[in-house]
């Protein structure tokens, strides 16, 4: 510990602190620009500084570690003097365009301004002009008012673990570029948005909508991949203008990725506002009684072995929560929410959890991924891993695809053959794994999306026995999801009762006439051919595969449009709030199921959204805590059985479009293109050579 | 929508590598640094690719950071932050005139106008034959000697027209001219000859 003074007060802090940061400790804010406490530290922008006695120039303070004895002052004349002068020279070739700059209103540089900048300017000299860079369809770049802080590229390096931003040229010269003014090929990209101090990066996609002082700003959950990022929508009107990260230091830190960030316009598309019937074999806009009364005319002579029920990657933990007992009361027990196929045990909730927690991943020390690709599955989790790689001494093992996960890894091989040498302890990765203090390790669902899954499934339980991934106080079994509806899907038990059907077997009986209902609550992802003749009622947001297939359309919300509950991949239960409204006749997906089941004559006792979360409650523990993760206790799951020795394969071939929203989302088609571009661009002879 | 790729100027090459000898030089260049450090000898490598090459095409760069093990953008950022690595094609003998206050108050204009004069090259020109790149450098610290040109790895000092331009000429011809100070100084003694301890001079050491 050191102890110093500050501004008078006496201070006492660890040592390796910096001043900058001891001095945050006490609430004395120090204006900055180039720091930022989750990058390496540059101490370019010089903005921080403050005196420190017996040391001859004021001090960068975001670089300058602390001392015994120090006497720090912050706001004397001379500190003013030295940081106004900084403002003043940050402002000779700063453009004062603030009225037509997107980051006008939430800008560093604006703010610091008003508290350090001159009134008016001393040089009556040209102002510098930069030519804008091409970052790709995200990010759009005005790099005449670059600051050269170097977040970007410290970014980009260090957390995206992409080396493609870089500072060409020196001095007055200098400017920031991607390499060659190539797209950003992270899935983090968007990110430099907000770090970012001034209005040099920018959302390309936001560009020139709102001003950020017209927004109403709703604190949410995201639903794109299975982390539940915390976010912020801004929304004005009954619009969503843009989605920004919040601070959450156990899920996403600060950081949101790109599908998160921009997926938005996809809300604005191709959405299902009226209730649809099919009539003549073509759909027509319906009532909701229409609606109902077409359902309720099919079930009433049908028995609950004929129905069946399947909920897709964004349904809410209250939709299937209130579906399942409406099915269970109409005597179906043909339910699932496995879309995928993934052979997730229902039997135990370790089995299906991330349990390490994705804080975990900070003190484990060896990983081994199977059947996960976590850069496309979960581009956040992946950065946690990479920060945990490059504080060294941790071995990862890959099981699966051969991919750049943005860290180096031991490849072991591509299938379940690999995975059983390693069980077996015949595998070299098996010695680190036993010498490891707090080992674990990711199965994907392109491990578990297989005929074979519950056998790997096993055969991972196994593994994690053996190499002492669950004791006392640590459990290292993690399950990576892709949707943010499975862990929910899970918890309330949305899997087929005693001899019910699971997916295979509900698609099975479709093709063969066997189930005649098939309600698909949000479900896009399955094969609809195979549902033969049954009739479908497609409940959801987006008119995609399932709502083309439908019988009968019933328009539901989206995430950003409902107060409804996610469980992340990790058990952890988080509520969104409604940013704004569904369009026309959508309503929030709970109350549809509820207004169904009276239709059916089987009306559920839930009428408040209080009475709901009472019952989710009563499914699983994980929605007593909201926020807060239960812990599940470790049992057997899994079964054993024979392992195809097919690869596995991650179940994210495009981590732009996965889902009804991001299919709809332009800026996710142009991530897309441009994916496709550099892909072909690489390939092609007269490339750049090297 | 398109993944931008700044277009390479078409006599740039597409593929570039060293020669064997150069990359037999880089690799005990890069043996001198720790495992591990191999950047260290970007600039090493940048400089080798250039006396190969004549100036370095991001070919170079991109096979350098290929060796290296790095980004190409951190080489790509080595060799635009330092004004020797030329990004550009320069001529044969790429000619650096100094430009700052000592040479200019010793006349680099008129050194510069015996260029142009010479070669037909301006400020940063090459001249029609492909001969001489003219480019204005800032201090070179031969002061003592102004005005200076750096031709490729030699000075050229005390220059007036007359001798900056037979220098020309010799390179023209294919010869090479002496380096140094052109106006008959061995080094940087008093123009004038000697002035001070002149009472020992012949002594040994000593020049009269």
């Amino acid at each position: 510990m050191a102890k110093l003074t500050i501004d008078g007060k006496p201070v006492e802090v660890p040592n390796g602190m910096t001043v900058l940061q001891a001095c945050q400790t006490i609430g004395v804010e120090i204006p900055h620009f180039c720091y930022h406490e989750r990058l390496s530290i540059a101490g370019n922008c010089r903005m921080c500084l403050v005196e420190v006695e017996k040391m001859p120039k004021p001090v960068a303070s975001c670089a300058q570690p602390v001392m015994d004895g120090m006497v720090v002052h912050t706001d004397n004349d001379k500190v003013k003097k030295a940081r106004k002068g900084v403002m003043e020279f940050l402002l000779i070739n700063h453009p004062l365009d603030c009225p037509i700059c997107d980051q006008g209103g939430e800008c560093d540089l604006q703010d610091q301004a008003m508290a350090y900048g001159y009134d008016r300017s001393r040089y009556h000299e040209n102002k510098r002009a930069v030519d804008e860079k091409f970052m790709g369809p995200l990010v759009k770049t005005v790099m005449t008012r670059c600051i050269h802080c170097t977040r970007c590229v410290r970014f980009a390096t260090e957390v995206a673990g992409v080396e493609e931003i870089g500072a060409l040229n020196r001095g007055e010269h200098m400017e920031i570029t991607t390499y060659l003014e190539r797209s950003l090929t992270s899935e983090l990209s968007g990110n430099v948005v907000d770090l970012c101090p001034v209005g040099a990066l920018t959302s390309k996609p936001y560009a020139f909508t709102a001003r950020s002082w017209e927004l109403r700003k709703t604190e949410s959950i995201d639903a794109m991949d299975a982390l539940g990022a915390n976010v912020r929508i801004d929304a004005r009107g009954n619009e969503v203008m843009r989605i920004l990260p919040r601070l959450a230091d156990d899920i996403n830190e600060e950081w949101l990725s790109d599908k998160s960030r921009y997926v938005y316009d996809g809300l604005k598309r191709q959405r299902l506002d009226t209730p649809y019937v099919r009539r003549d074999g073509k759909l027509a806009p319906a009532s909701w009684g229409e609606a109902f009364a077409a359902i309720a005319a099919q079930a009433k002579s049908l028995g609950g072995d004929q129905m069946a029920a399947i909920a897709g990657d964004l349904a809410d933990c209250e939709s299937m929560a209130l579906l399942k007992d409406l099915m269970t009361s109409l005597g179906c027990r043909n339910l699932d929410c496995r879309q995928d196929g993934a052979k997730l045990d229902p039997a135990q909730r370790a089995a299906w959890l991330f349990n390490s927690t994705i804080a975990g991943i900070d003190q484990a020390d060896a990983l081994v991924l199977i059947g996960a690709n976590p850069r496309k599955e979960a581009p956040v989790l992946n950065a946690r891993i990479r920060k945990r790689w490059l504080a060294g001494k941790f071995p990862v093992g890959v099981i699966g695809e051969r991919a750049d996960l943005t860290y180096a890894y031991d490849y072991l091989g591509a299938g379940p053959n690999t995975l059983q040498d390693l069980v077996d302890g015949k595998s070299r990765f098996a010695e680190t794994l036993r010498k490891a203090q707090r080992p674990m390790l990711i199965v994907g669902q392109g491990a578990l999306a297989r005929k074979d899954g519950a056998a790997v499934l096993a055969a991972a339980r196994r593994l994690a026995e053996a190499a002492g991934m669950v004791k006392d106080g640590w459990n290292g079994f993690n399950v990576l999801h892709t949707a943010a509806a499975r862990v929910g899907g899970m918890e309330v038990g949305f899997v087929p009762g005693q001899s019910g059907r699971d997916l295979e077997g509900i698609l099975a009986g479709a093709e063969s006439g066997a189930i005649k209902l098939v309600y698909l609550l949000g479900a896009d992802e399955i094969d609809m051919k195979r549902l033969g003749r049954a009739f479908v009622v497609y409940q959801g947001h987006h008119g995609d595969a399932g709502a083309n297939r439908a019988d009968v359309i019933l328009p539901g919300a989206a995430y950003t449009e409902k107060a409804a509950t996610y469980v992340n991949t990790e058990g952890r239960a988080q509520r969104t709030k409604l940013a704004v409204f569904p369009p026309g006749e959508a309503r929030e997906d709970w109350t549809i199921v509820r207004a169904l089941s009276e239709a059916l004559g089987h009306t559920l006792p839930y009428d408040t959204p209080s009475a709901v979360r009472t019952c989710l409650t009563a499914k699983s523990p994980a929605f007593g805590a909201l926020d807060r993760i239960v812990p599940a206790s470790w049992g057997p799951f899994g079964a054993e059985g024979p392992m195809d020795a097919a690869p596995f394969k991650s179940p994210v071939a495009n981590f732009y479009m996965t889902d009804p929203i991001s299919r709809a989302s332009h800026v996710m088609a142009q991530c897309t293109a441009m994916r496709r571009d550099l892909a072909a661009a690489d390939a092609a002879p007269t490339g750049t050579g090297s | 929508m398109s993944a931008k790729i700044t277009p390479i100027s078409a006599d740039e090459p597409r593929v570039w590598a060293f020669t064997p000898e150069n990359r037999a030089k880089v690799d005990a260049a890069i043996k001198k640094y720790p495992a591990g450090r191999q950047a260290s000898a970007v600039l090493f490598c940048l400089d080798t690719a250039q006396r190969q090459h004549g100036w370095v095409p991001q070919a170079a760069i991109e096979h350098i950071a290929a060796i290296l093990g790095m980004a190409p953008i951190r080489v790509t950022e080595v060799a635009s932050f330092f004004t020797m690595i030329n990004r550009k094609p320069v001529g044969k003998y790429l000619l650096q005139v100094c430009g700052t206050t000592p040479c200019w108050l010793r006349g680099s204009d008129e050194v510069f106008a015996a260029i142009k004069e010479e070669t037909g090259a301006g400020k940063g020109e090459t001249s029609a034959d492909g001969l001489f790149t003219v480019m204005e450098v800032e201090c070179l610290g031969a002061c003592v000697n102004a005005p200076v040109v750096q031709v490729n790895d030699d000075f050229f000092e005390d220059l007036d027209k007359d001798n900056l331009k037979a220098a020309l000429r010799k390179l023209k011809a294919g010869e090479q001219p002496k380096p140094g100070p052109q106006n008959g100084r061995h080094a940087s003694e008093p123009a004038g000859g000697a002035l001070t301890l002149k009472s020992i001079a012949g002594s040994s050491g000593v020049q009269s």
